[in-house]
């Protein structure tokens, strides 16, 4: 049949994880196979480590844990603490080495992978890792010194972008406007969501400090687990208020903001 | 927090829940925590009465399937129920018929308690008299489970929970009359969640039926965009396209299991005249 295999990796704060996460996987699997060229056998949730410094960011354990309740039905998405257990901030682009490297088999602990490994039997093609971003991720590519070139070159060049956005334009013209984005715009695969549906975590998490209900945009054992944990109160935003974002502190080291919703 | 002054109240939504999604749900939250923040309110109930398949309506699957799966969306909720009186009638009932008979089952269910005693002083009820409502409970069996939180002391309230589509609606020539907008509102109450989109206190304004009962409307703004509509969901599942955490797991799984939502099942009722537009022809205003 020659459809690639392809696994979806999402980065970012998943603070916490939301139903609006999950159904950004969703839609990239059916867009992706529709495209006729793709076998979606896998998707993961990779949150950021605590070393990110992102205002509010609660502890990693405590998001990898809810990430893992909230995909606990999901069937082809799972969860992987590798990132939020290096000792530093990672770069997108390693972070994207290391799970591509693990989904090859080329790693000693391939026998940790998740997903499993019949999808990946039977094809001839080599199954292949894209990153899954939402539409302003793409703009910060634009923004001067934050992006190594040659890492955003790897990142579209070498792995490839599903990007979930809005019926608008915005994620054509961050592809229009970059020289690199529009040379490797045929492994930029753009998703539209036509509805608008902007629950997004920073929104929930100020319904919990306000203890508004968020039943039904996050699922009940996440909401459970926030109960039980106290997490996502005034003290928590307060976290790294005045802490500068790690990628933009690294010194003579490229910024890599990662996204986050 | 004086607990002796909140008035309860019990939300009713009408409406096709065509399917029901995680928006439907979000409305009634959203409706609770606005009316007790900002009102005088305790919200003890909401209610789901899906419309009956008289009603006409495009692409609506049968009321049992409605019901059903609007009985599975709300297993995990405290406080939401769902009612299929509404969904059994074979005649499409008016909403503000519907409202008469949520009504006429609270005030029975406070039996012992004197009925005009939990009458709001200054708002207009129906008369409702003891044979009325005991002709009524004969008919069909009570839908509404005690949850336990009615006091004899205080009447709840009752009031119609809707998104702003459904004020707007009010301006659809036939589409409403005017009587029923007047009982609507007058009689009963109305909490309207907003789209940002469309403005609620504007369209108030601009109308002298409405105007009047401004203080029955209560307008609950939501701030976050959620178009995620029953609409949307029956096309995505059309198209084979998942719908996945926009509606509860246990209702996705009641709609795949039955193949509901094709394309066949869109057309039900295509070409057919809606019911109200159908009853009201002959009415003017």
């Amino acid at each position: 049949m020659g459809r690639i295999p392809l696994v979806l990796l999402a980065c970012g704060s998943f603070n916490p994880i939301t139903n609006q996460h999950m159904r950004l996987f969703e839609l990239a699997r059916d867009h992706m196979h529709h495209t006729g060229r793709f076998q979606v056998v896998g998707g993961i949730v990779s949150p950021v480590s605590d070393s990110y410094g992102k205002r509010g960011l609660v502890p990693a354990q405590h998001r990898v844990a809810m990430a893992r309740l909230a995909l606990h039905g999901s069937g082809w998405v799972t969860v992987d603490d590798w990132e939020s257990r290096q000792p530093d901030w990672t770069e997108t682009v390693v972070t994207l080495r290391h799970h591509l490297q693990k989904l090859l088999g080329q790693q000693p602990s391939a026998a940790d992978l998740q997903m499993p490994h019949s999808s990946l039997e039977g094809s001839s093609e080599p199954p292949q890792l894209k990153l899954l971003c939402g539409a302003d991720f793409l703009d910060t590519f634009r923004v001067p010194g934050l992006w190594r070139a040659e890492h955003v070159e790897e990142l579209v060049g070498r792995f490839g972008l599903v990007c979930v956005s809005r019926g608008d334009l915005q994620a054509d013209r961050a592809v229009h406007e970059s020289d690199t984005l529009f040379r490797h715009r045929h492994n930029i695969f753009l998703v539209r969501e036509w509805v608008r549906n902007e629950t997004s975590a920073t929104e929930i998490r100020r319904a919990l400090r306000r203890g508004l209900s968020v039943k039904y945009l996050l699922p009940d054992a996440v909401i459970d687990y926030v109960r039980e944990h106290q997490l996502y109160t005034w003290q928590s935003e307060q976290r790294n208020k005045d802490a500068v974002l790690r990628p933009l502190g690294q010194q003579g080291a490229p910024s890599e903001p990662l996204n986050d919703s | 927090m004086d607990c002796a002054k909140k008035t309860k109240l019990v939300l009713l939504s009408c409406g096709s829940y065509n399917p029901v999604t995680n928006m439907h749900l979000r409305m009634f939250e959203l409706a609770r925590e606005h009316l007790q923040i900002k009102g005088h309110y305790e919200v003890v109930k909401g209610i789901i009465s899906p419309v009956g398949d008289g009603y006409n309506e495009k692409g609506l699957i049968e009321a049992s399937h409605r019901v059903e799966m609007a009985k599975l969306a709300v297993e995990s909720s405290s406080w939401i129920e769902v009612d299929s009186w509404e969904g059994r009638q074979a005649d499409w009932q008016e909403t503000n018929k519907v409202l008469r008979h949520h009504w006429e089952e609270l005030l029975s269910r406070e039996q012992g308690t004197d009925v005009v005693g939990t009458v709001k002083a200054g708002r207009k009820r129906k008369r409702i008299d003891a044979v009325s409502i005991s002709n009524k409970r004969k008919h069909g069996k009570m839908e509404v489970a005690h949850k336990g939180l009615m006091h004899k002391t205080d009447g709840p309230h009752l009031m119609l929970l809707c998104g702003a589509d459904v004020l707007e609606s009010f301006g659809v020539p036939g589409l409403w009359k005017n009587e029923d907008i007047e009982e609507i509102v007058g009689s009963y109450g109305l909490v309207c969640i907003t789209r940002s989109s469309f403005d609620v206190d504007a369209f108030i304004q601009g109308s002298d039926l409405l105007w009047p009962h401004r203080h029955n409307i209560h307008v609950v703004r939501e701030w976050v965009a959620n178009d995620v509509s029953a609409t949307h969901v029956r096309r995505a599942l059309r198209r084979g396209h998942s719908v996945r955490y926009l509606l509860p797991d246990p209702v996705l799984s009641y709609i795949q299991e039955r193949r509901l939502y094709t394309a066949e099942s869109e057309q039900t009722n295509a070409g057919v005249v809606l019911a109200p537009l159908q009853k009201h022809a002959g009415n003017h205003g």
